[in-house]
């Protein structure tokens, strides 16, 4: 599935790179310590975060994800749409909480690193 | 905004003049119907521009000749059954412009002119088509030959030890370009033709090595990546204040970063954890935790994952 049509399933805020929103998403990772995503998160997976300063953004570009989730209602720092917009990487929003958009990204058959 | 491909870009980029055909058969008003058909059949044409002294007069096409052909009206000329005056296109307009005719108008073809209105080609949709796949060819080709001087540089640039070596400052405590140098090994490395697997690698020990520069030091460091024939060289140095106990700062887990970091998602004491997994030889020195130096080595030639 792509992250346009999860996008429009739970309802996400479409913050930058419109344009990147069609290609696949290869499965998901959700945490906030960056170390771990940086072990773990896979090219092409959707990460799903309470953090939103600038560094997700260089998390994301290095690992090649297909974009971030950001719960909660965090509102991401201004910095850190604007380097997501420069480099690419799309930022969604939501009110609900990580549980929840996990949840729902799983039911949607969005897959962990760690399942099959 | 929406992505905007490279054939839309091309649309705009190129001229009339770069795709359209040059060498224009023409007939004249005097013409024939009998002698337009064997001029369309010779040719293997659906239509021409009508010229009288070099001067566009009007355009006939082939549906004009079958209409003529039913009507028995072969012995009339092209002049009584041309379309005077018609739609031209001007050699140097954007292709954009044709692309945008051949939707408002009903025609196969333009006459194009230049700006002394001279006819001087014509332009079929079939015409725009092949002048932007050709141009598309050339820009693959170009982009498939950079690529291959770069992931050849070693070969052919031959010395006893060759290597390209990267430097990059990294400043303490600002999060504003914090990762911008990993980025920026990553960027290379694909660059020069590394595999995803070992791109991936390195950028991952890179920006733990450059996170912890950012987050842990006084004055900052430098990382500094030696790309060499078989391997992947990552050095990053720093002037302090190091670290008291190496082996406790290996254990996962292990953290010294304040709590605000923490909050940041920085400093789960995982970073040197993951530096290892990543590399095939990792090399910590802090003498006296006066100042750190971090070596990670990536072979190029062994296939394998992340530990």
């Amino acid at each position: 599935m792509t992250l346009e049509e999860l996008g429009r399933q739970l309802s996400l805020k479409v913050h930058t790179a419109v344009g990147k929103l069609r290609t696949e998403v290869t499965g998901g990772y959700a945490a906030d310590l960056l170390s771990c995503v940086m072990a773990k998160a896979q090219a092409g997976n959707v990460w799903v975060t309470l953090q939103g300063h600038p560094n997700i953004v260089a998390v994301a570009s290095l690992l090649d994800l297909a974009g971030v989730i950001i719960t909660e209602g965090v509102a991401p720092d201004p910095a850190t749409l604007e380097k997501a917009e420069e480099q690419g990487i799309p930022i969604l929003t939501t009110p609900l909480t990580t549980f929840t958009v996990v949840g729902k990204l799983s039911a949607l058959g969005v897959r962990g690193v760690d399942e099959a | 905004m929406p992505e905007i491909t490279r054939v839309q870009e091309l649309v705009y980029e190129l001229k009339i003049e770069e795709v359209m055909t040059r060498n224009v058969i023409t007939v004249t008003p005097q013409t024939s119907m009998a002698e337009l058909r064997e001029v369309l059949r010779e040719h293997r044409i659906s239509g021409t521009p009508v010229t009288q002294n070099g001067e566009l007069v009007g355009i006939i096409s082939v549906e004009d000749l079958i209409k003529a052909l039913a009507g028995r009206e072969m012995e009339v000329t092209v002049g009584e059954k041309m379309i005077p005056n018609p739609v031209t296109l001007r050699a140097d307009e954007a292709v954009v412009i044709a692309v945008d005719y051949f939707a408002r108008y009903d025609f196969g073809r333009f006459p194009v002119i230049d700006e002394k209105g001279r006819l001087v080609g014509i332009l079929t949709r079939g015409d725009i088509i092949e002048g932007l796949l050709k141009k598309l060819e050339v820009e693959y080709h170009e982009e498939e030959i950079r690529r291959y001087r770069v992931s050849h540089i070693f070969e052919d640039i031959v010395s006893n030890r060759t290597s390209l070596i990267l430097r990059y400052d990294v400043m303490a405590h600002d999060f504003d370009h914090a990762g911008e140098a990993s980025s920026k090994i990553k960027r290379a490395l694909s660059r020069l033709g590394a595999s995803p697997q070992i791109v991936r690698r390195a950028a991952i020990a890179a920006y733990e090595a450059e996170m912890n520069i950012v987050l842990h030091t006084d004055e900052g460091g430098e990382i500094v990546t030696e790309i060499q024939p078989g391997q992947i060289v990552i050095r990053a140095v720093d002037t302090g204040p190091g670290i008291l106990d190496v082996e406790q700062a290996m254990q996962p887990g292990f953290s010294t970063a304040p709590e605000w970091i923490r909050e940041l998602g920085f400093g789960a004491g995982m970073g040197l954890t993951n530096i290892q997994r990543c590399a095939d030889e990792m090399r910590l020195e802090s003498p006296g935790g006066r100042w750190t130096s971090l070596e990670v080595v990536i072979y190029l030639d062994r296939r394998r994952g992340e530990k």
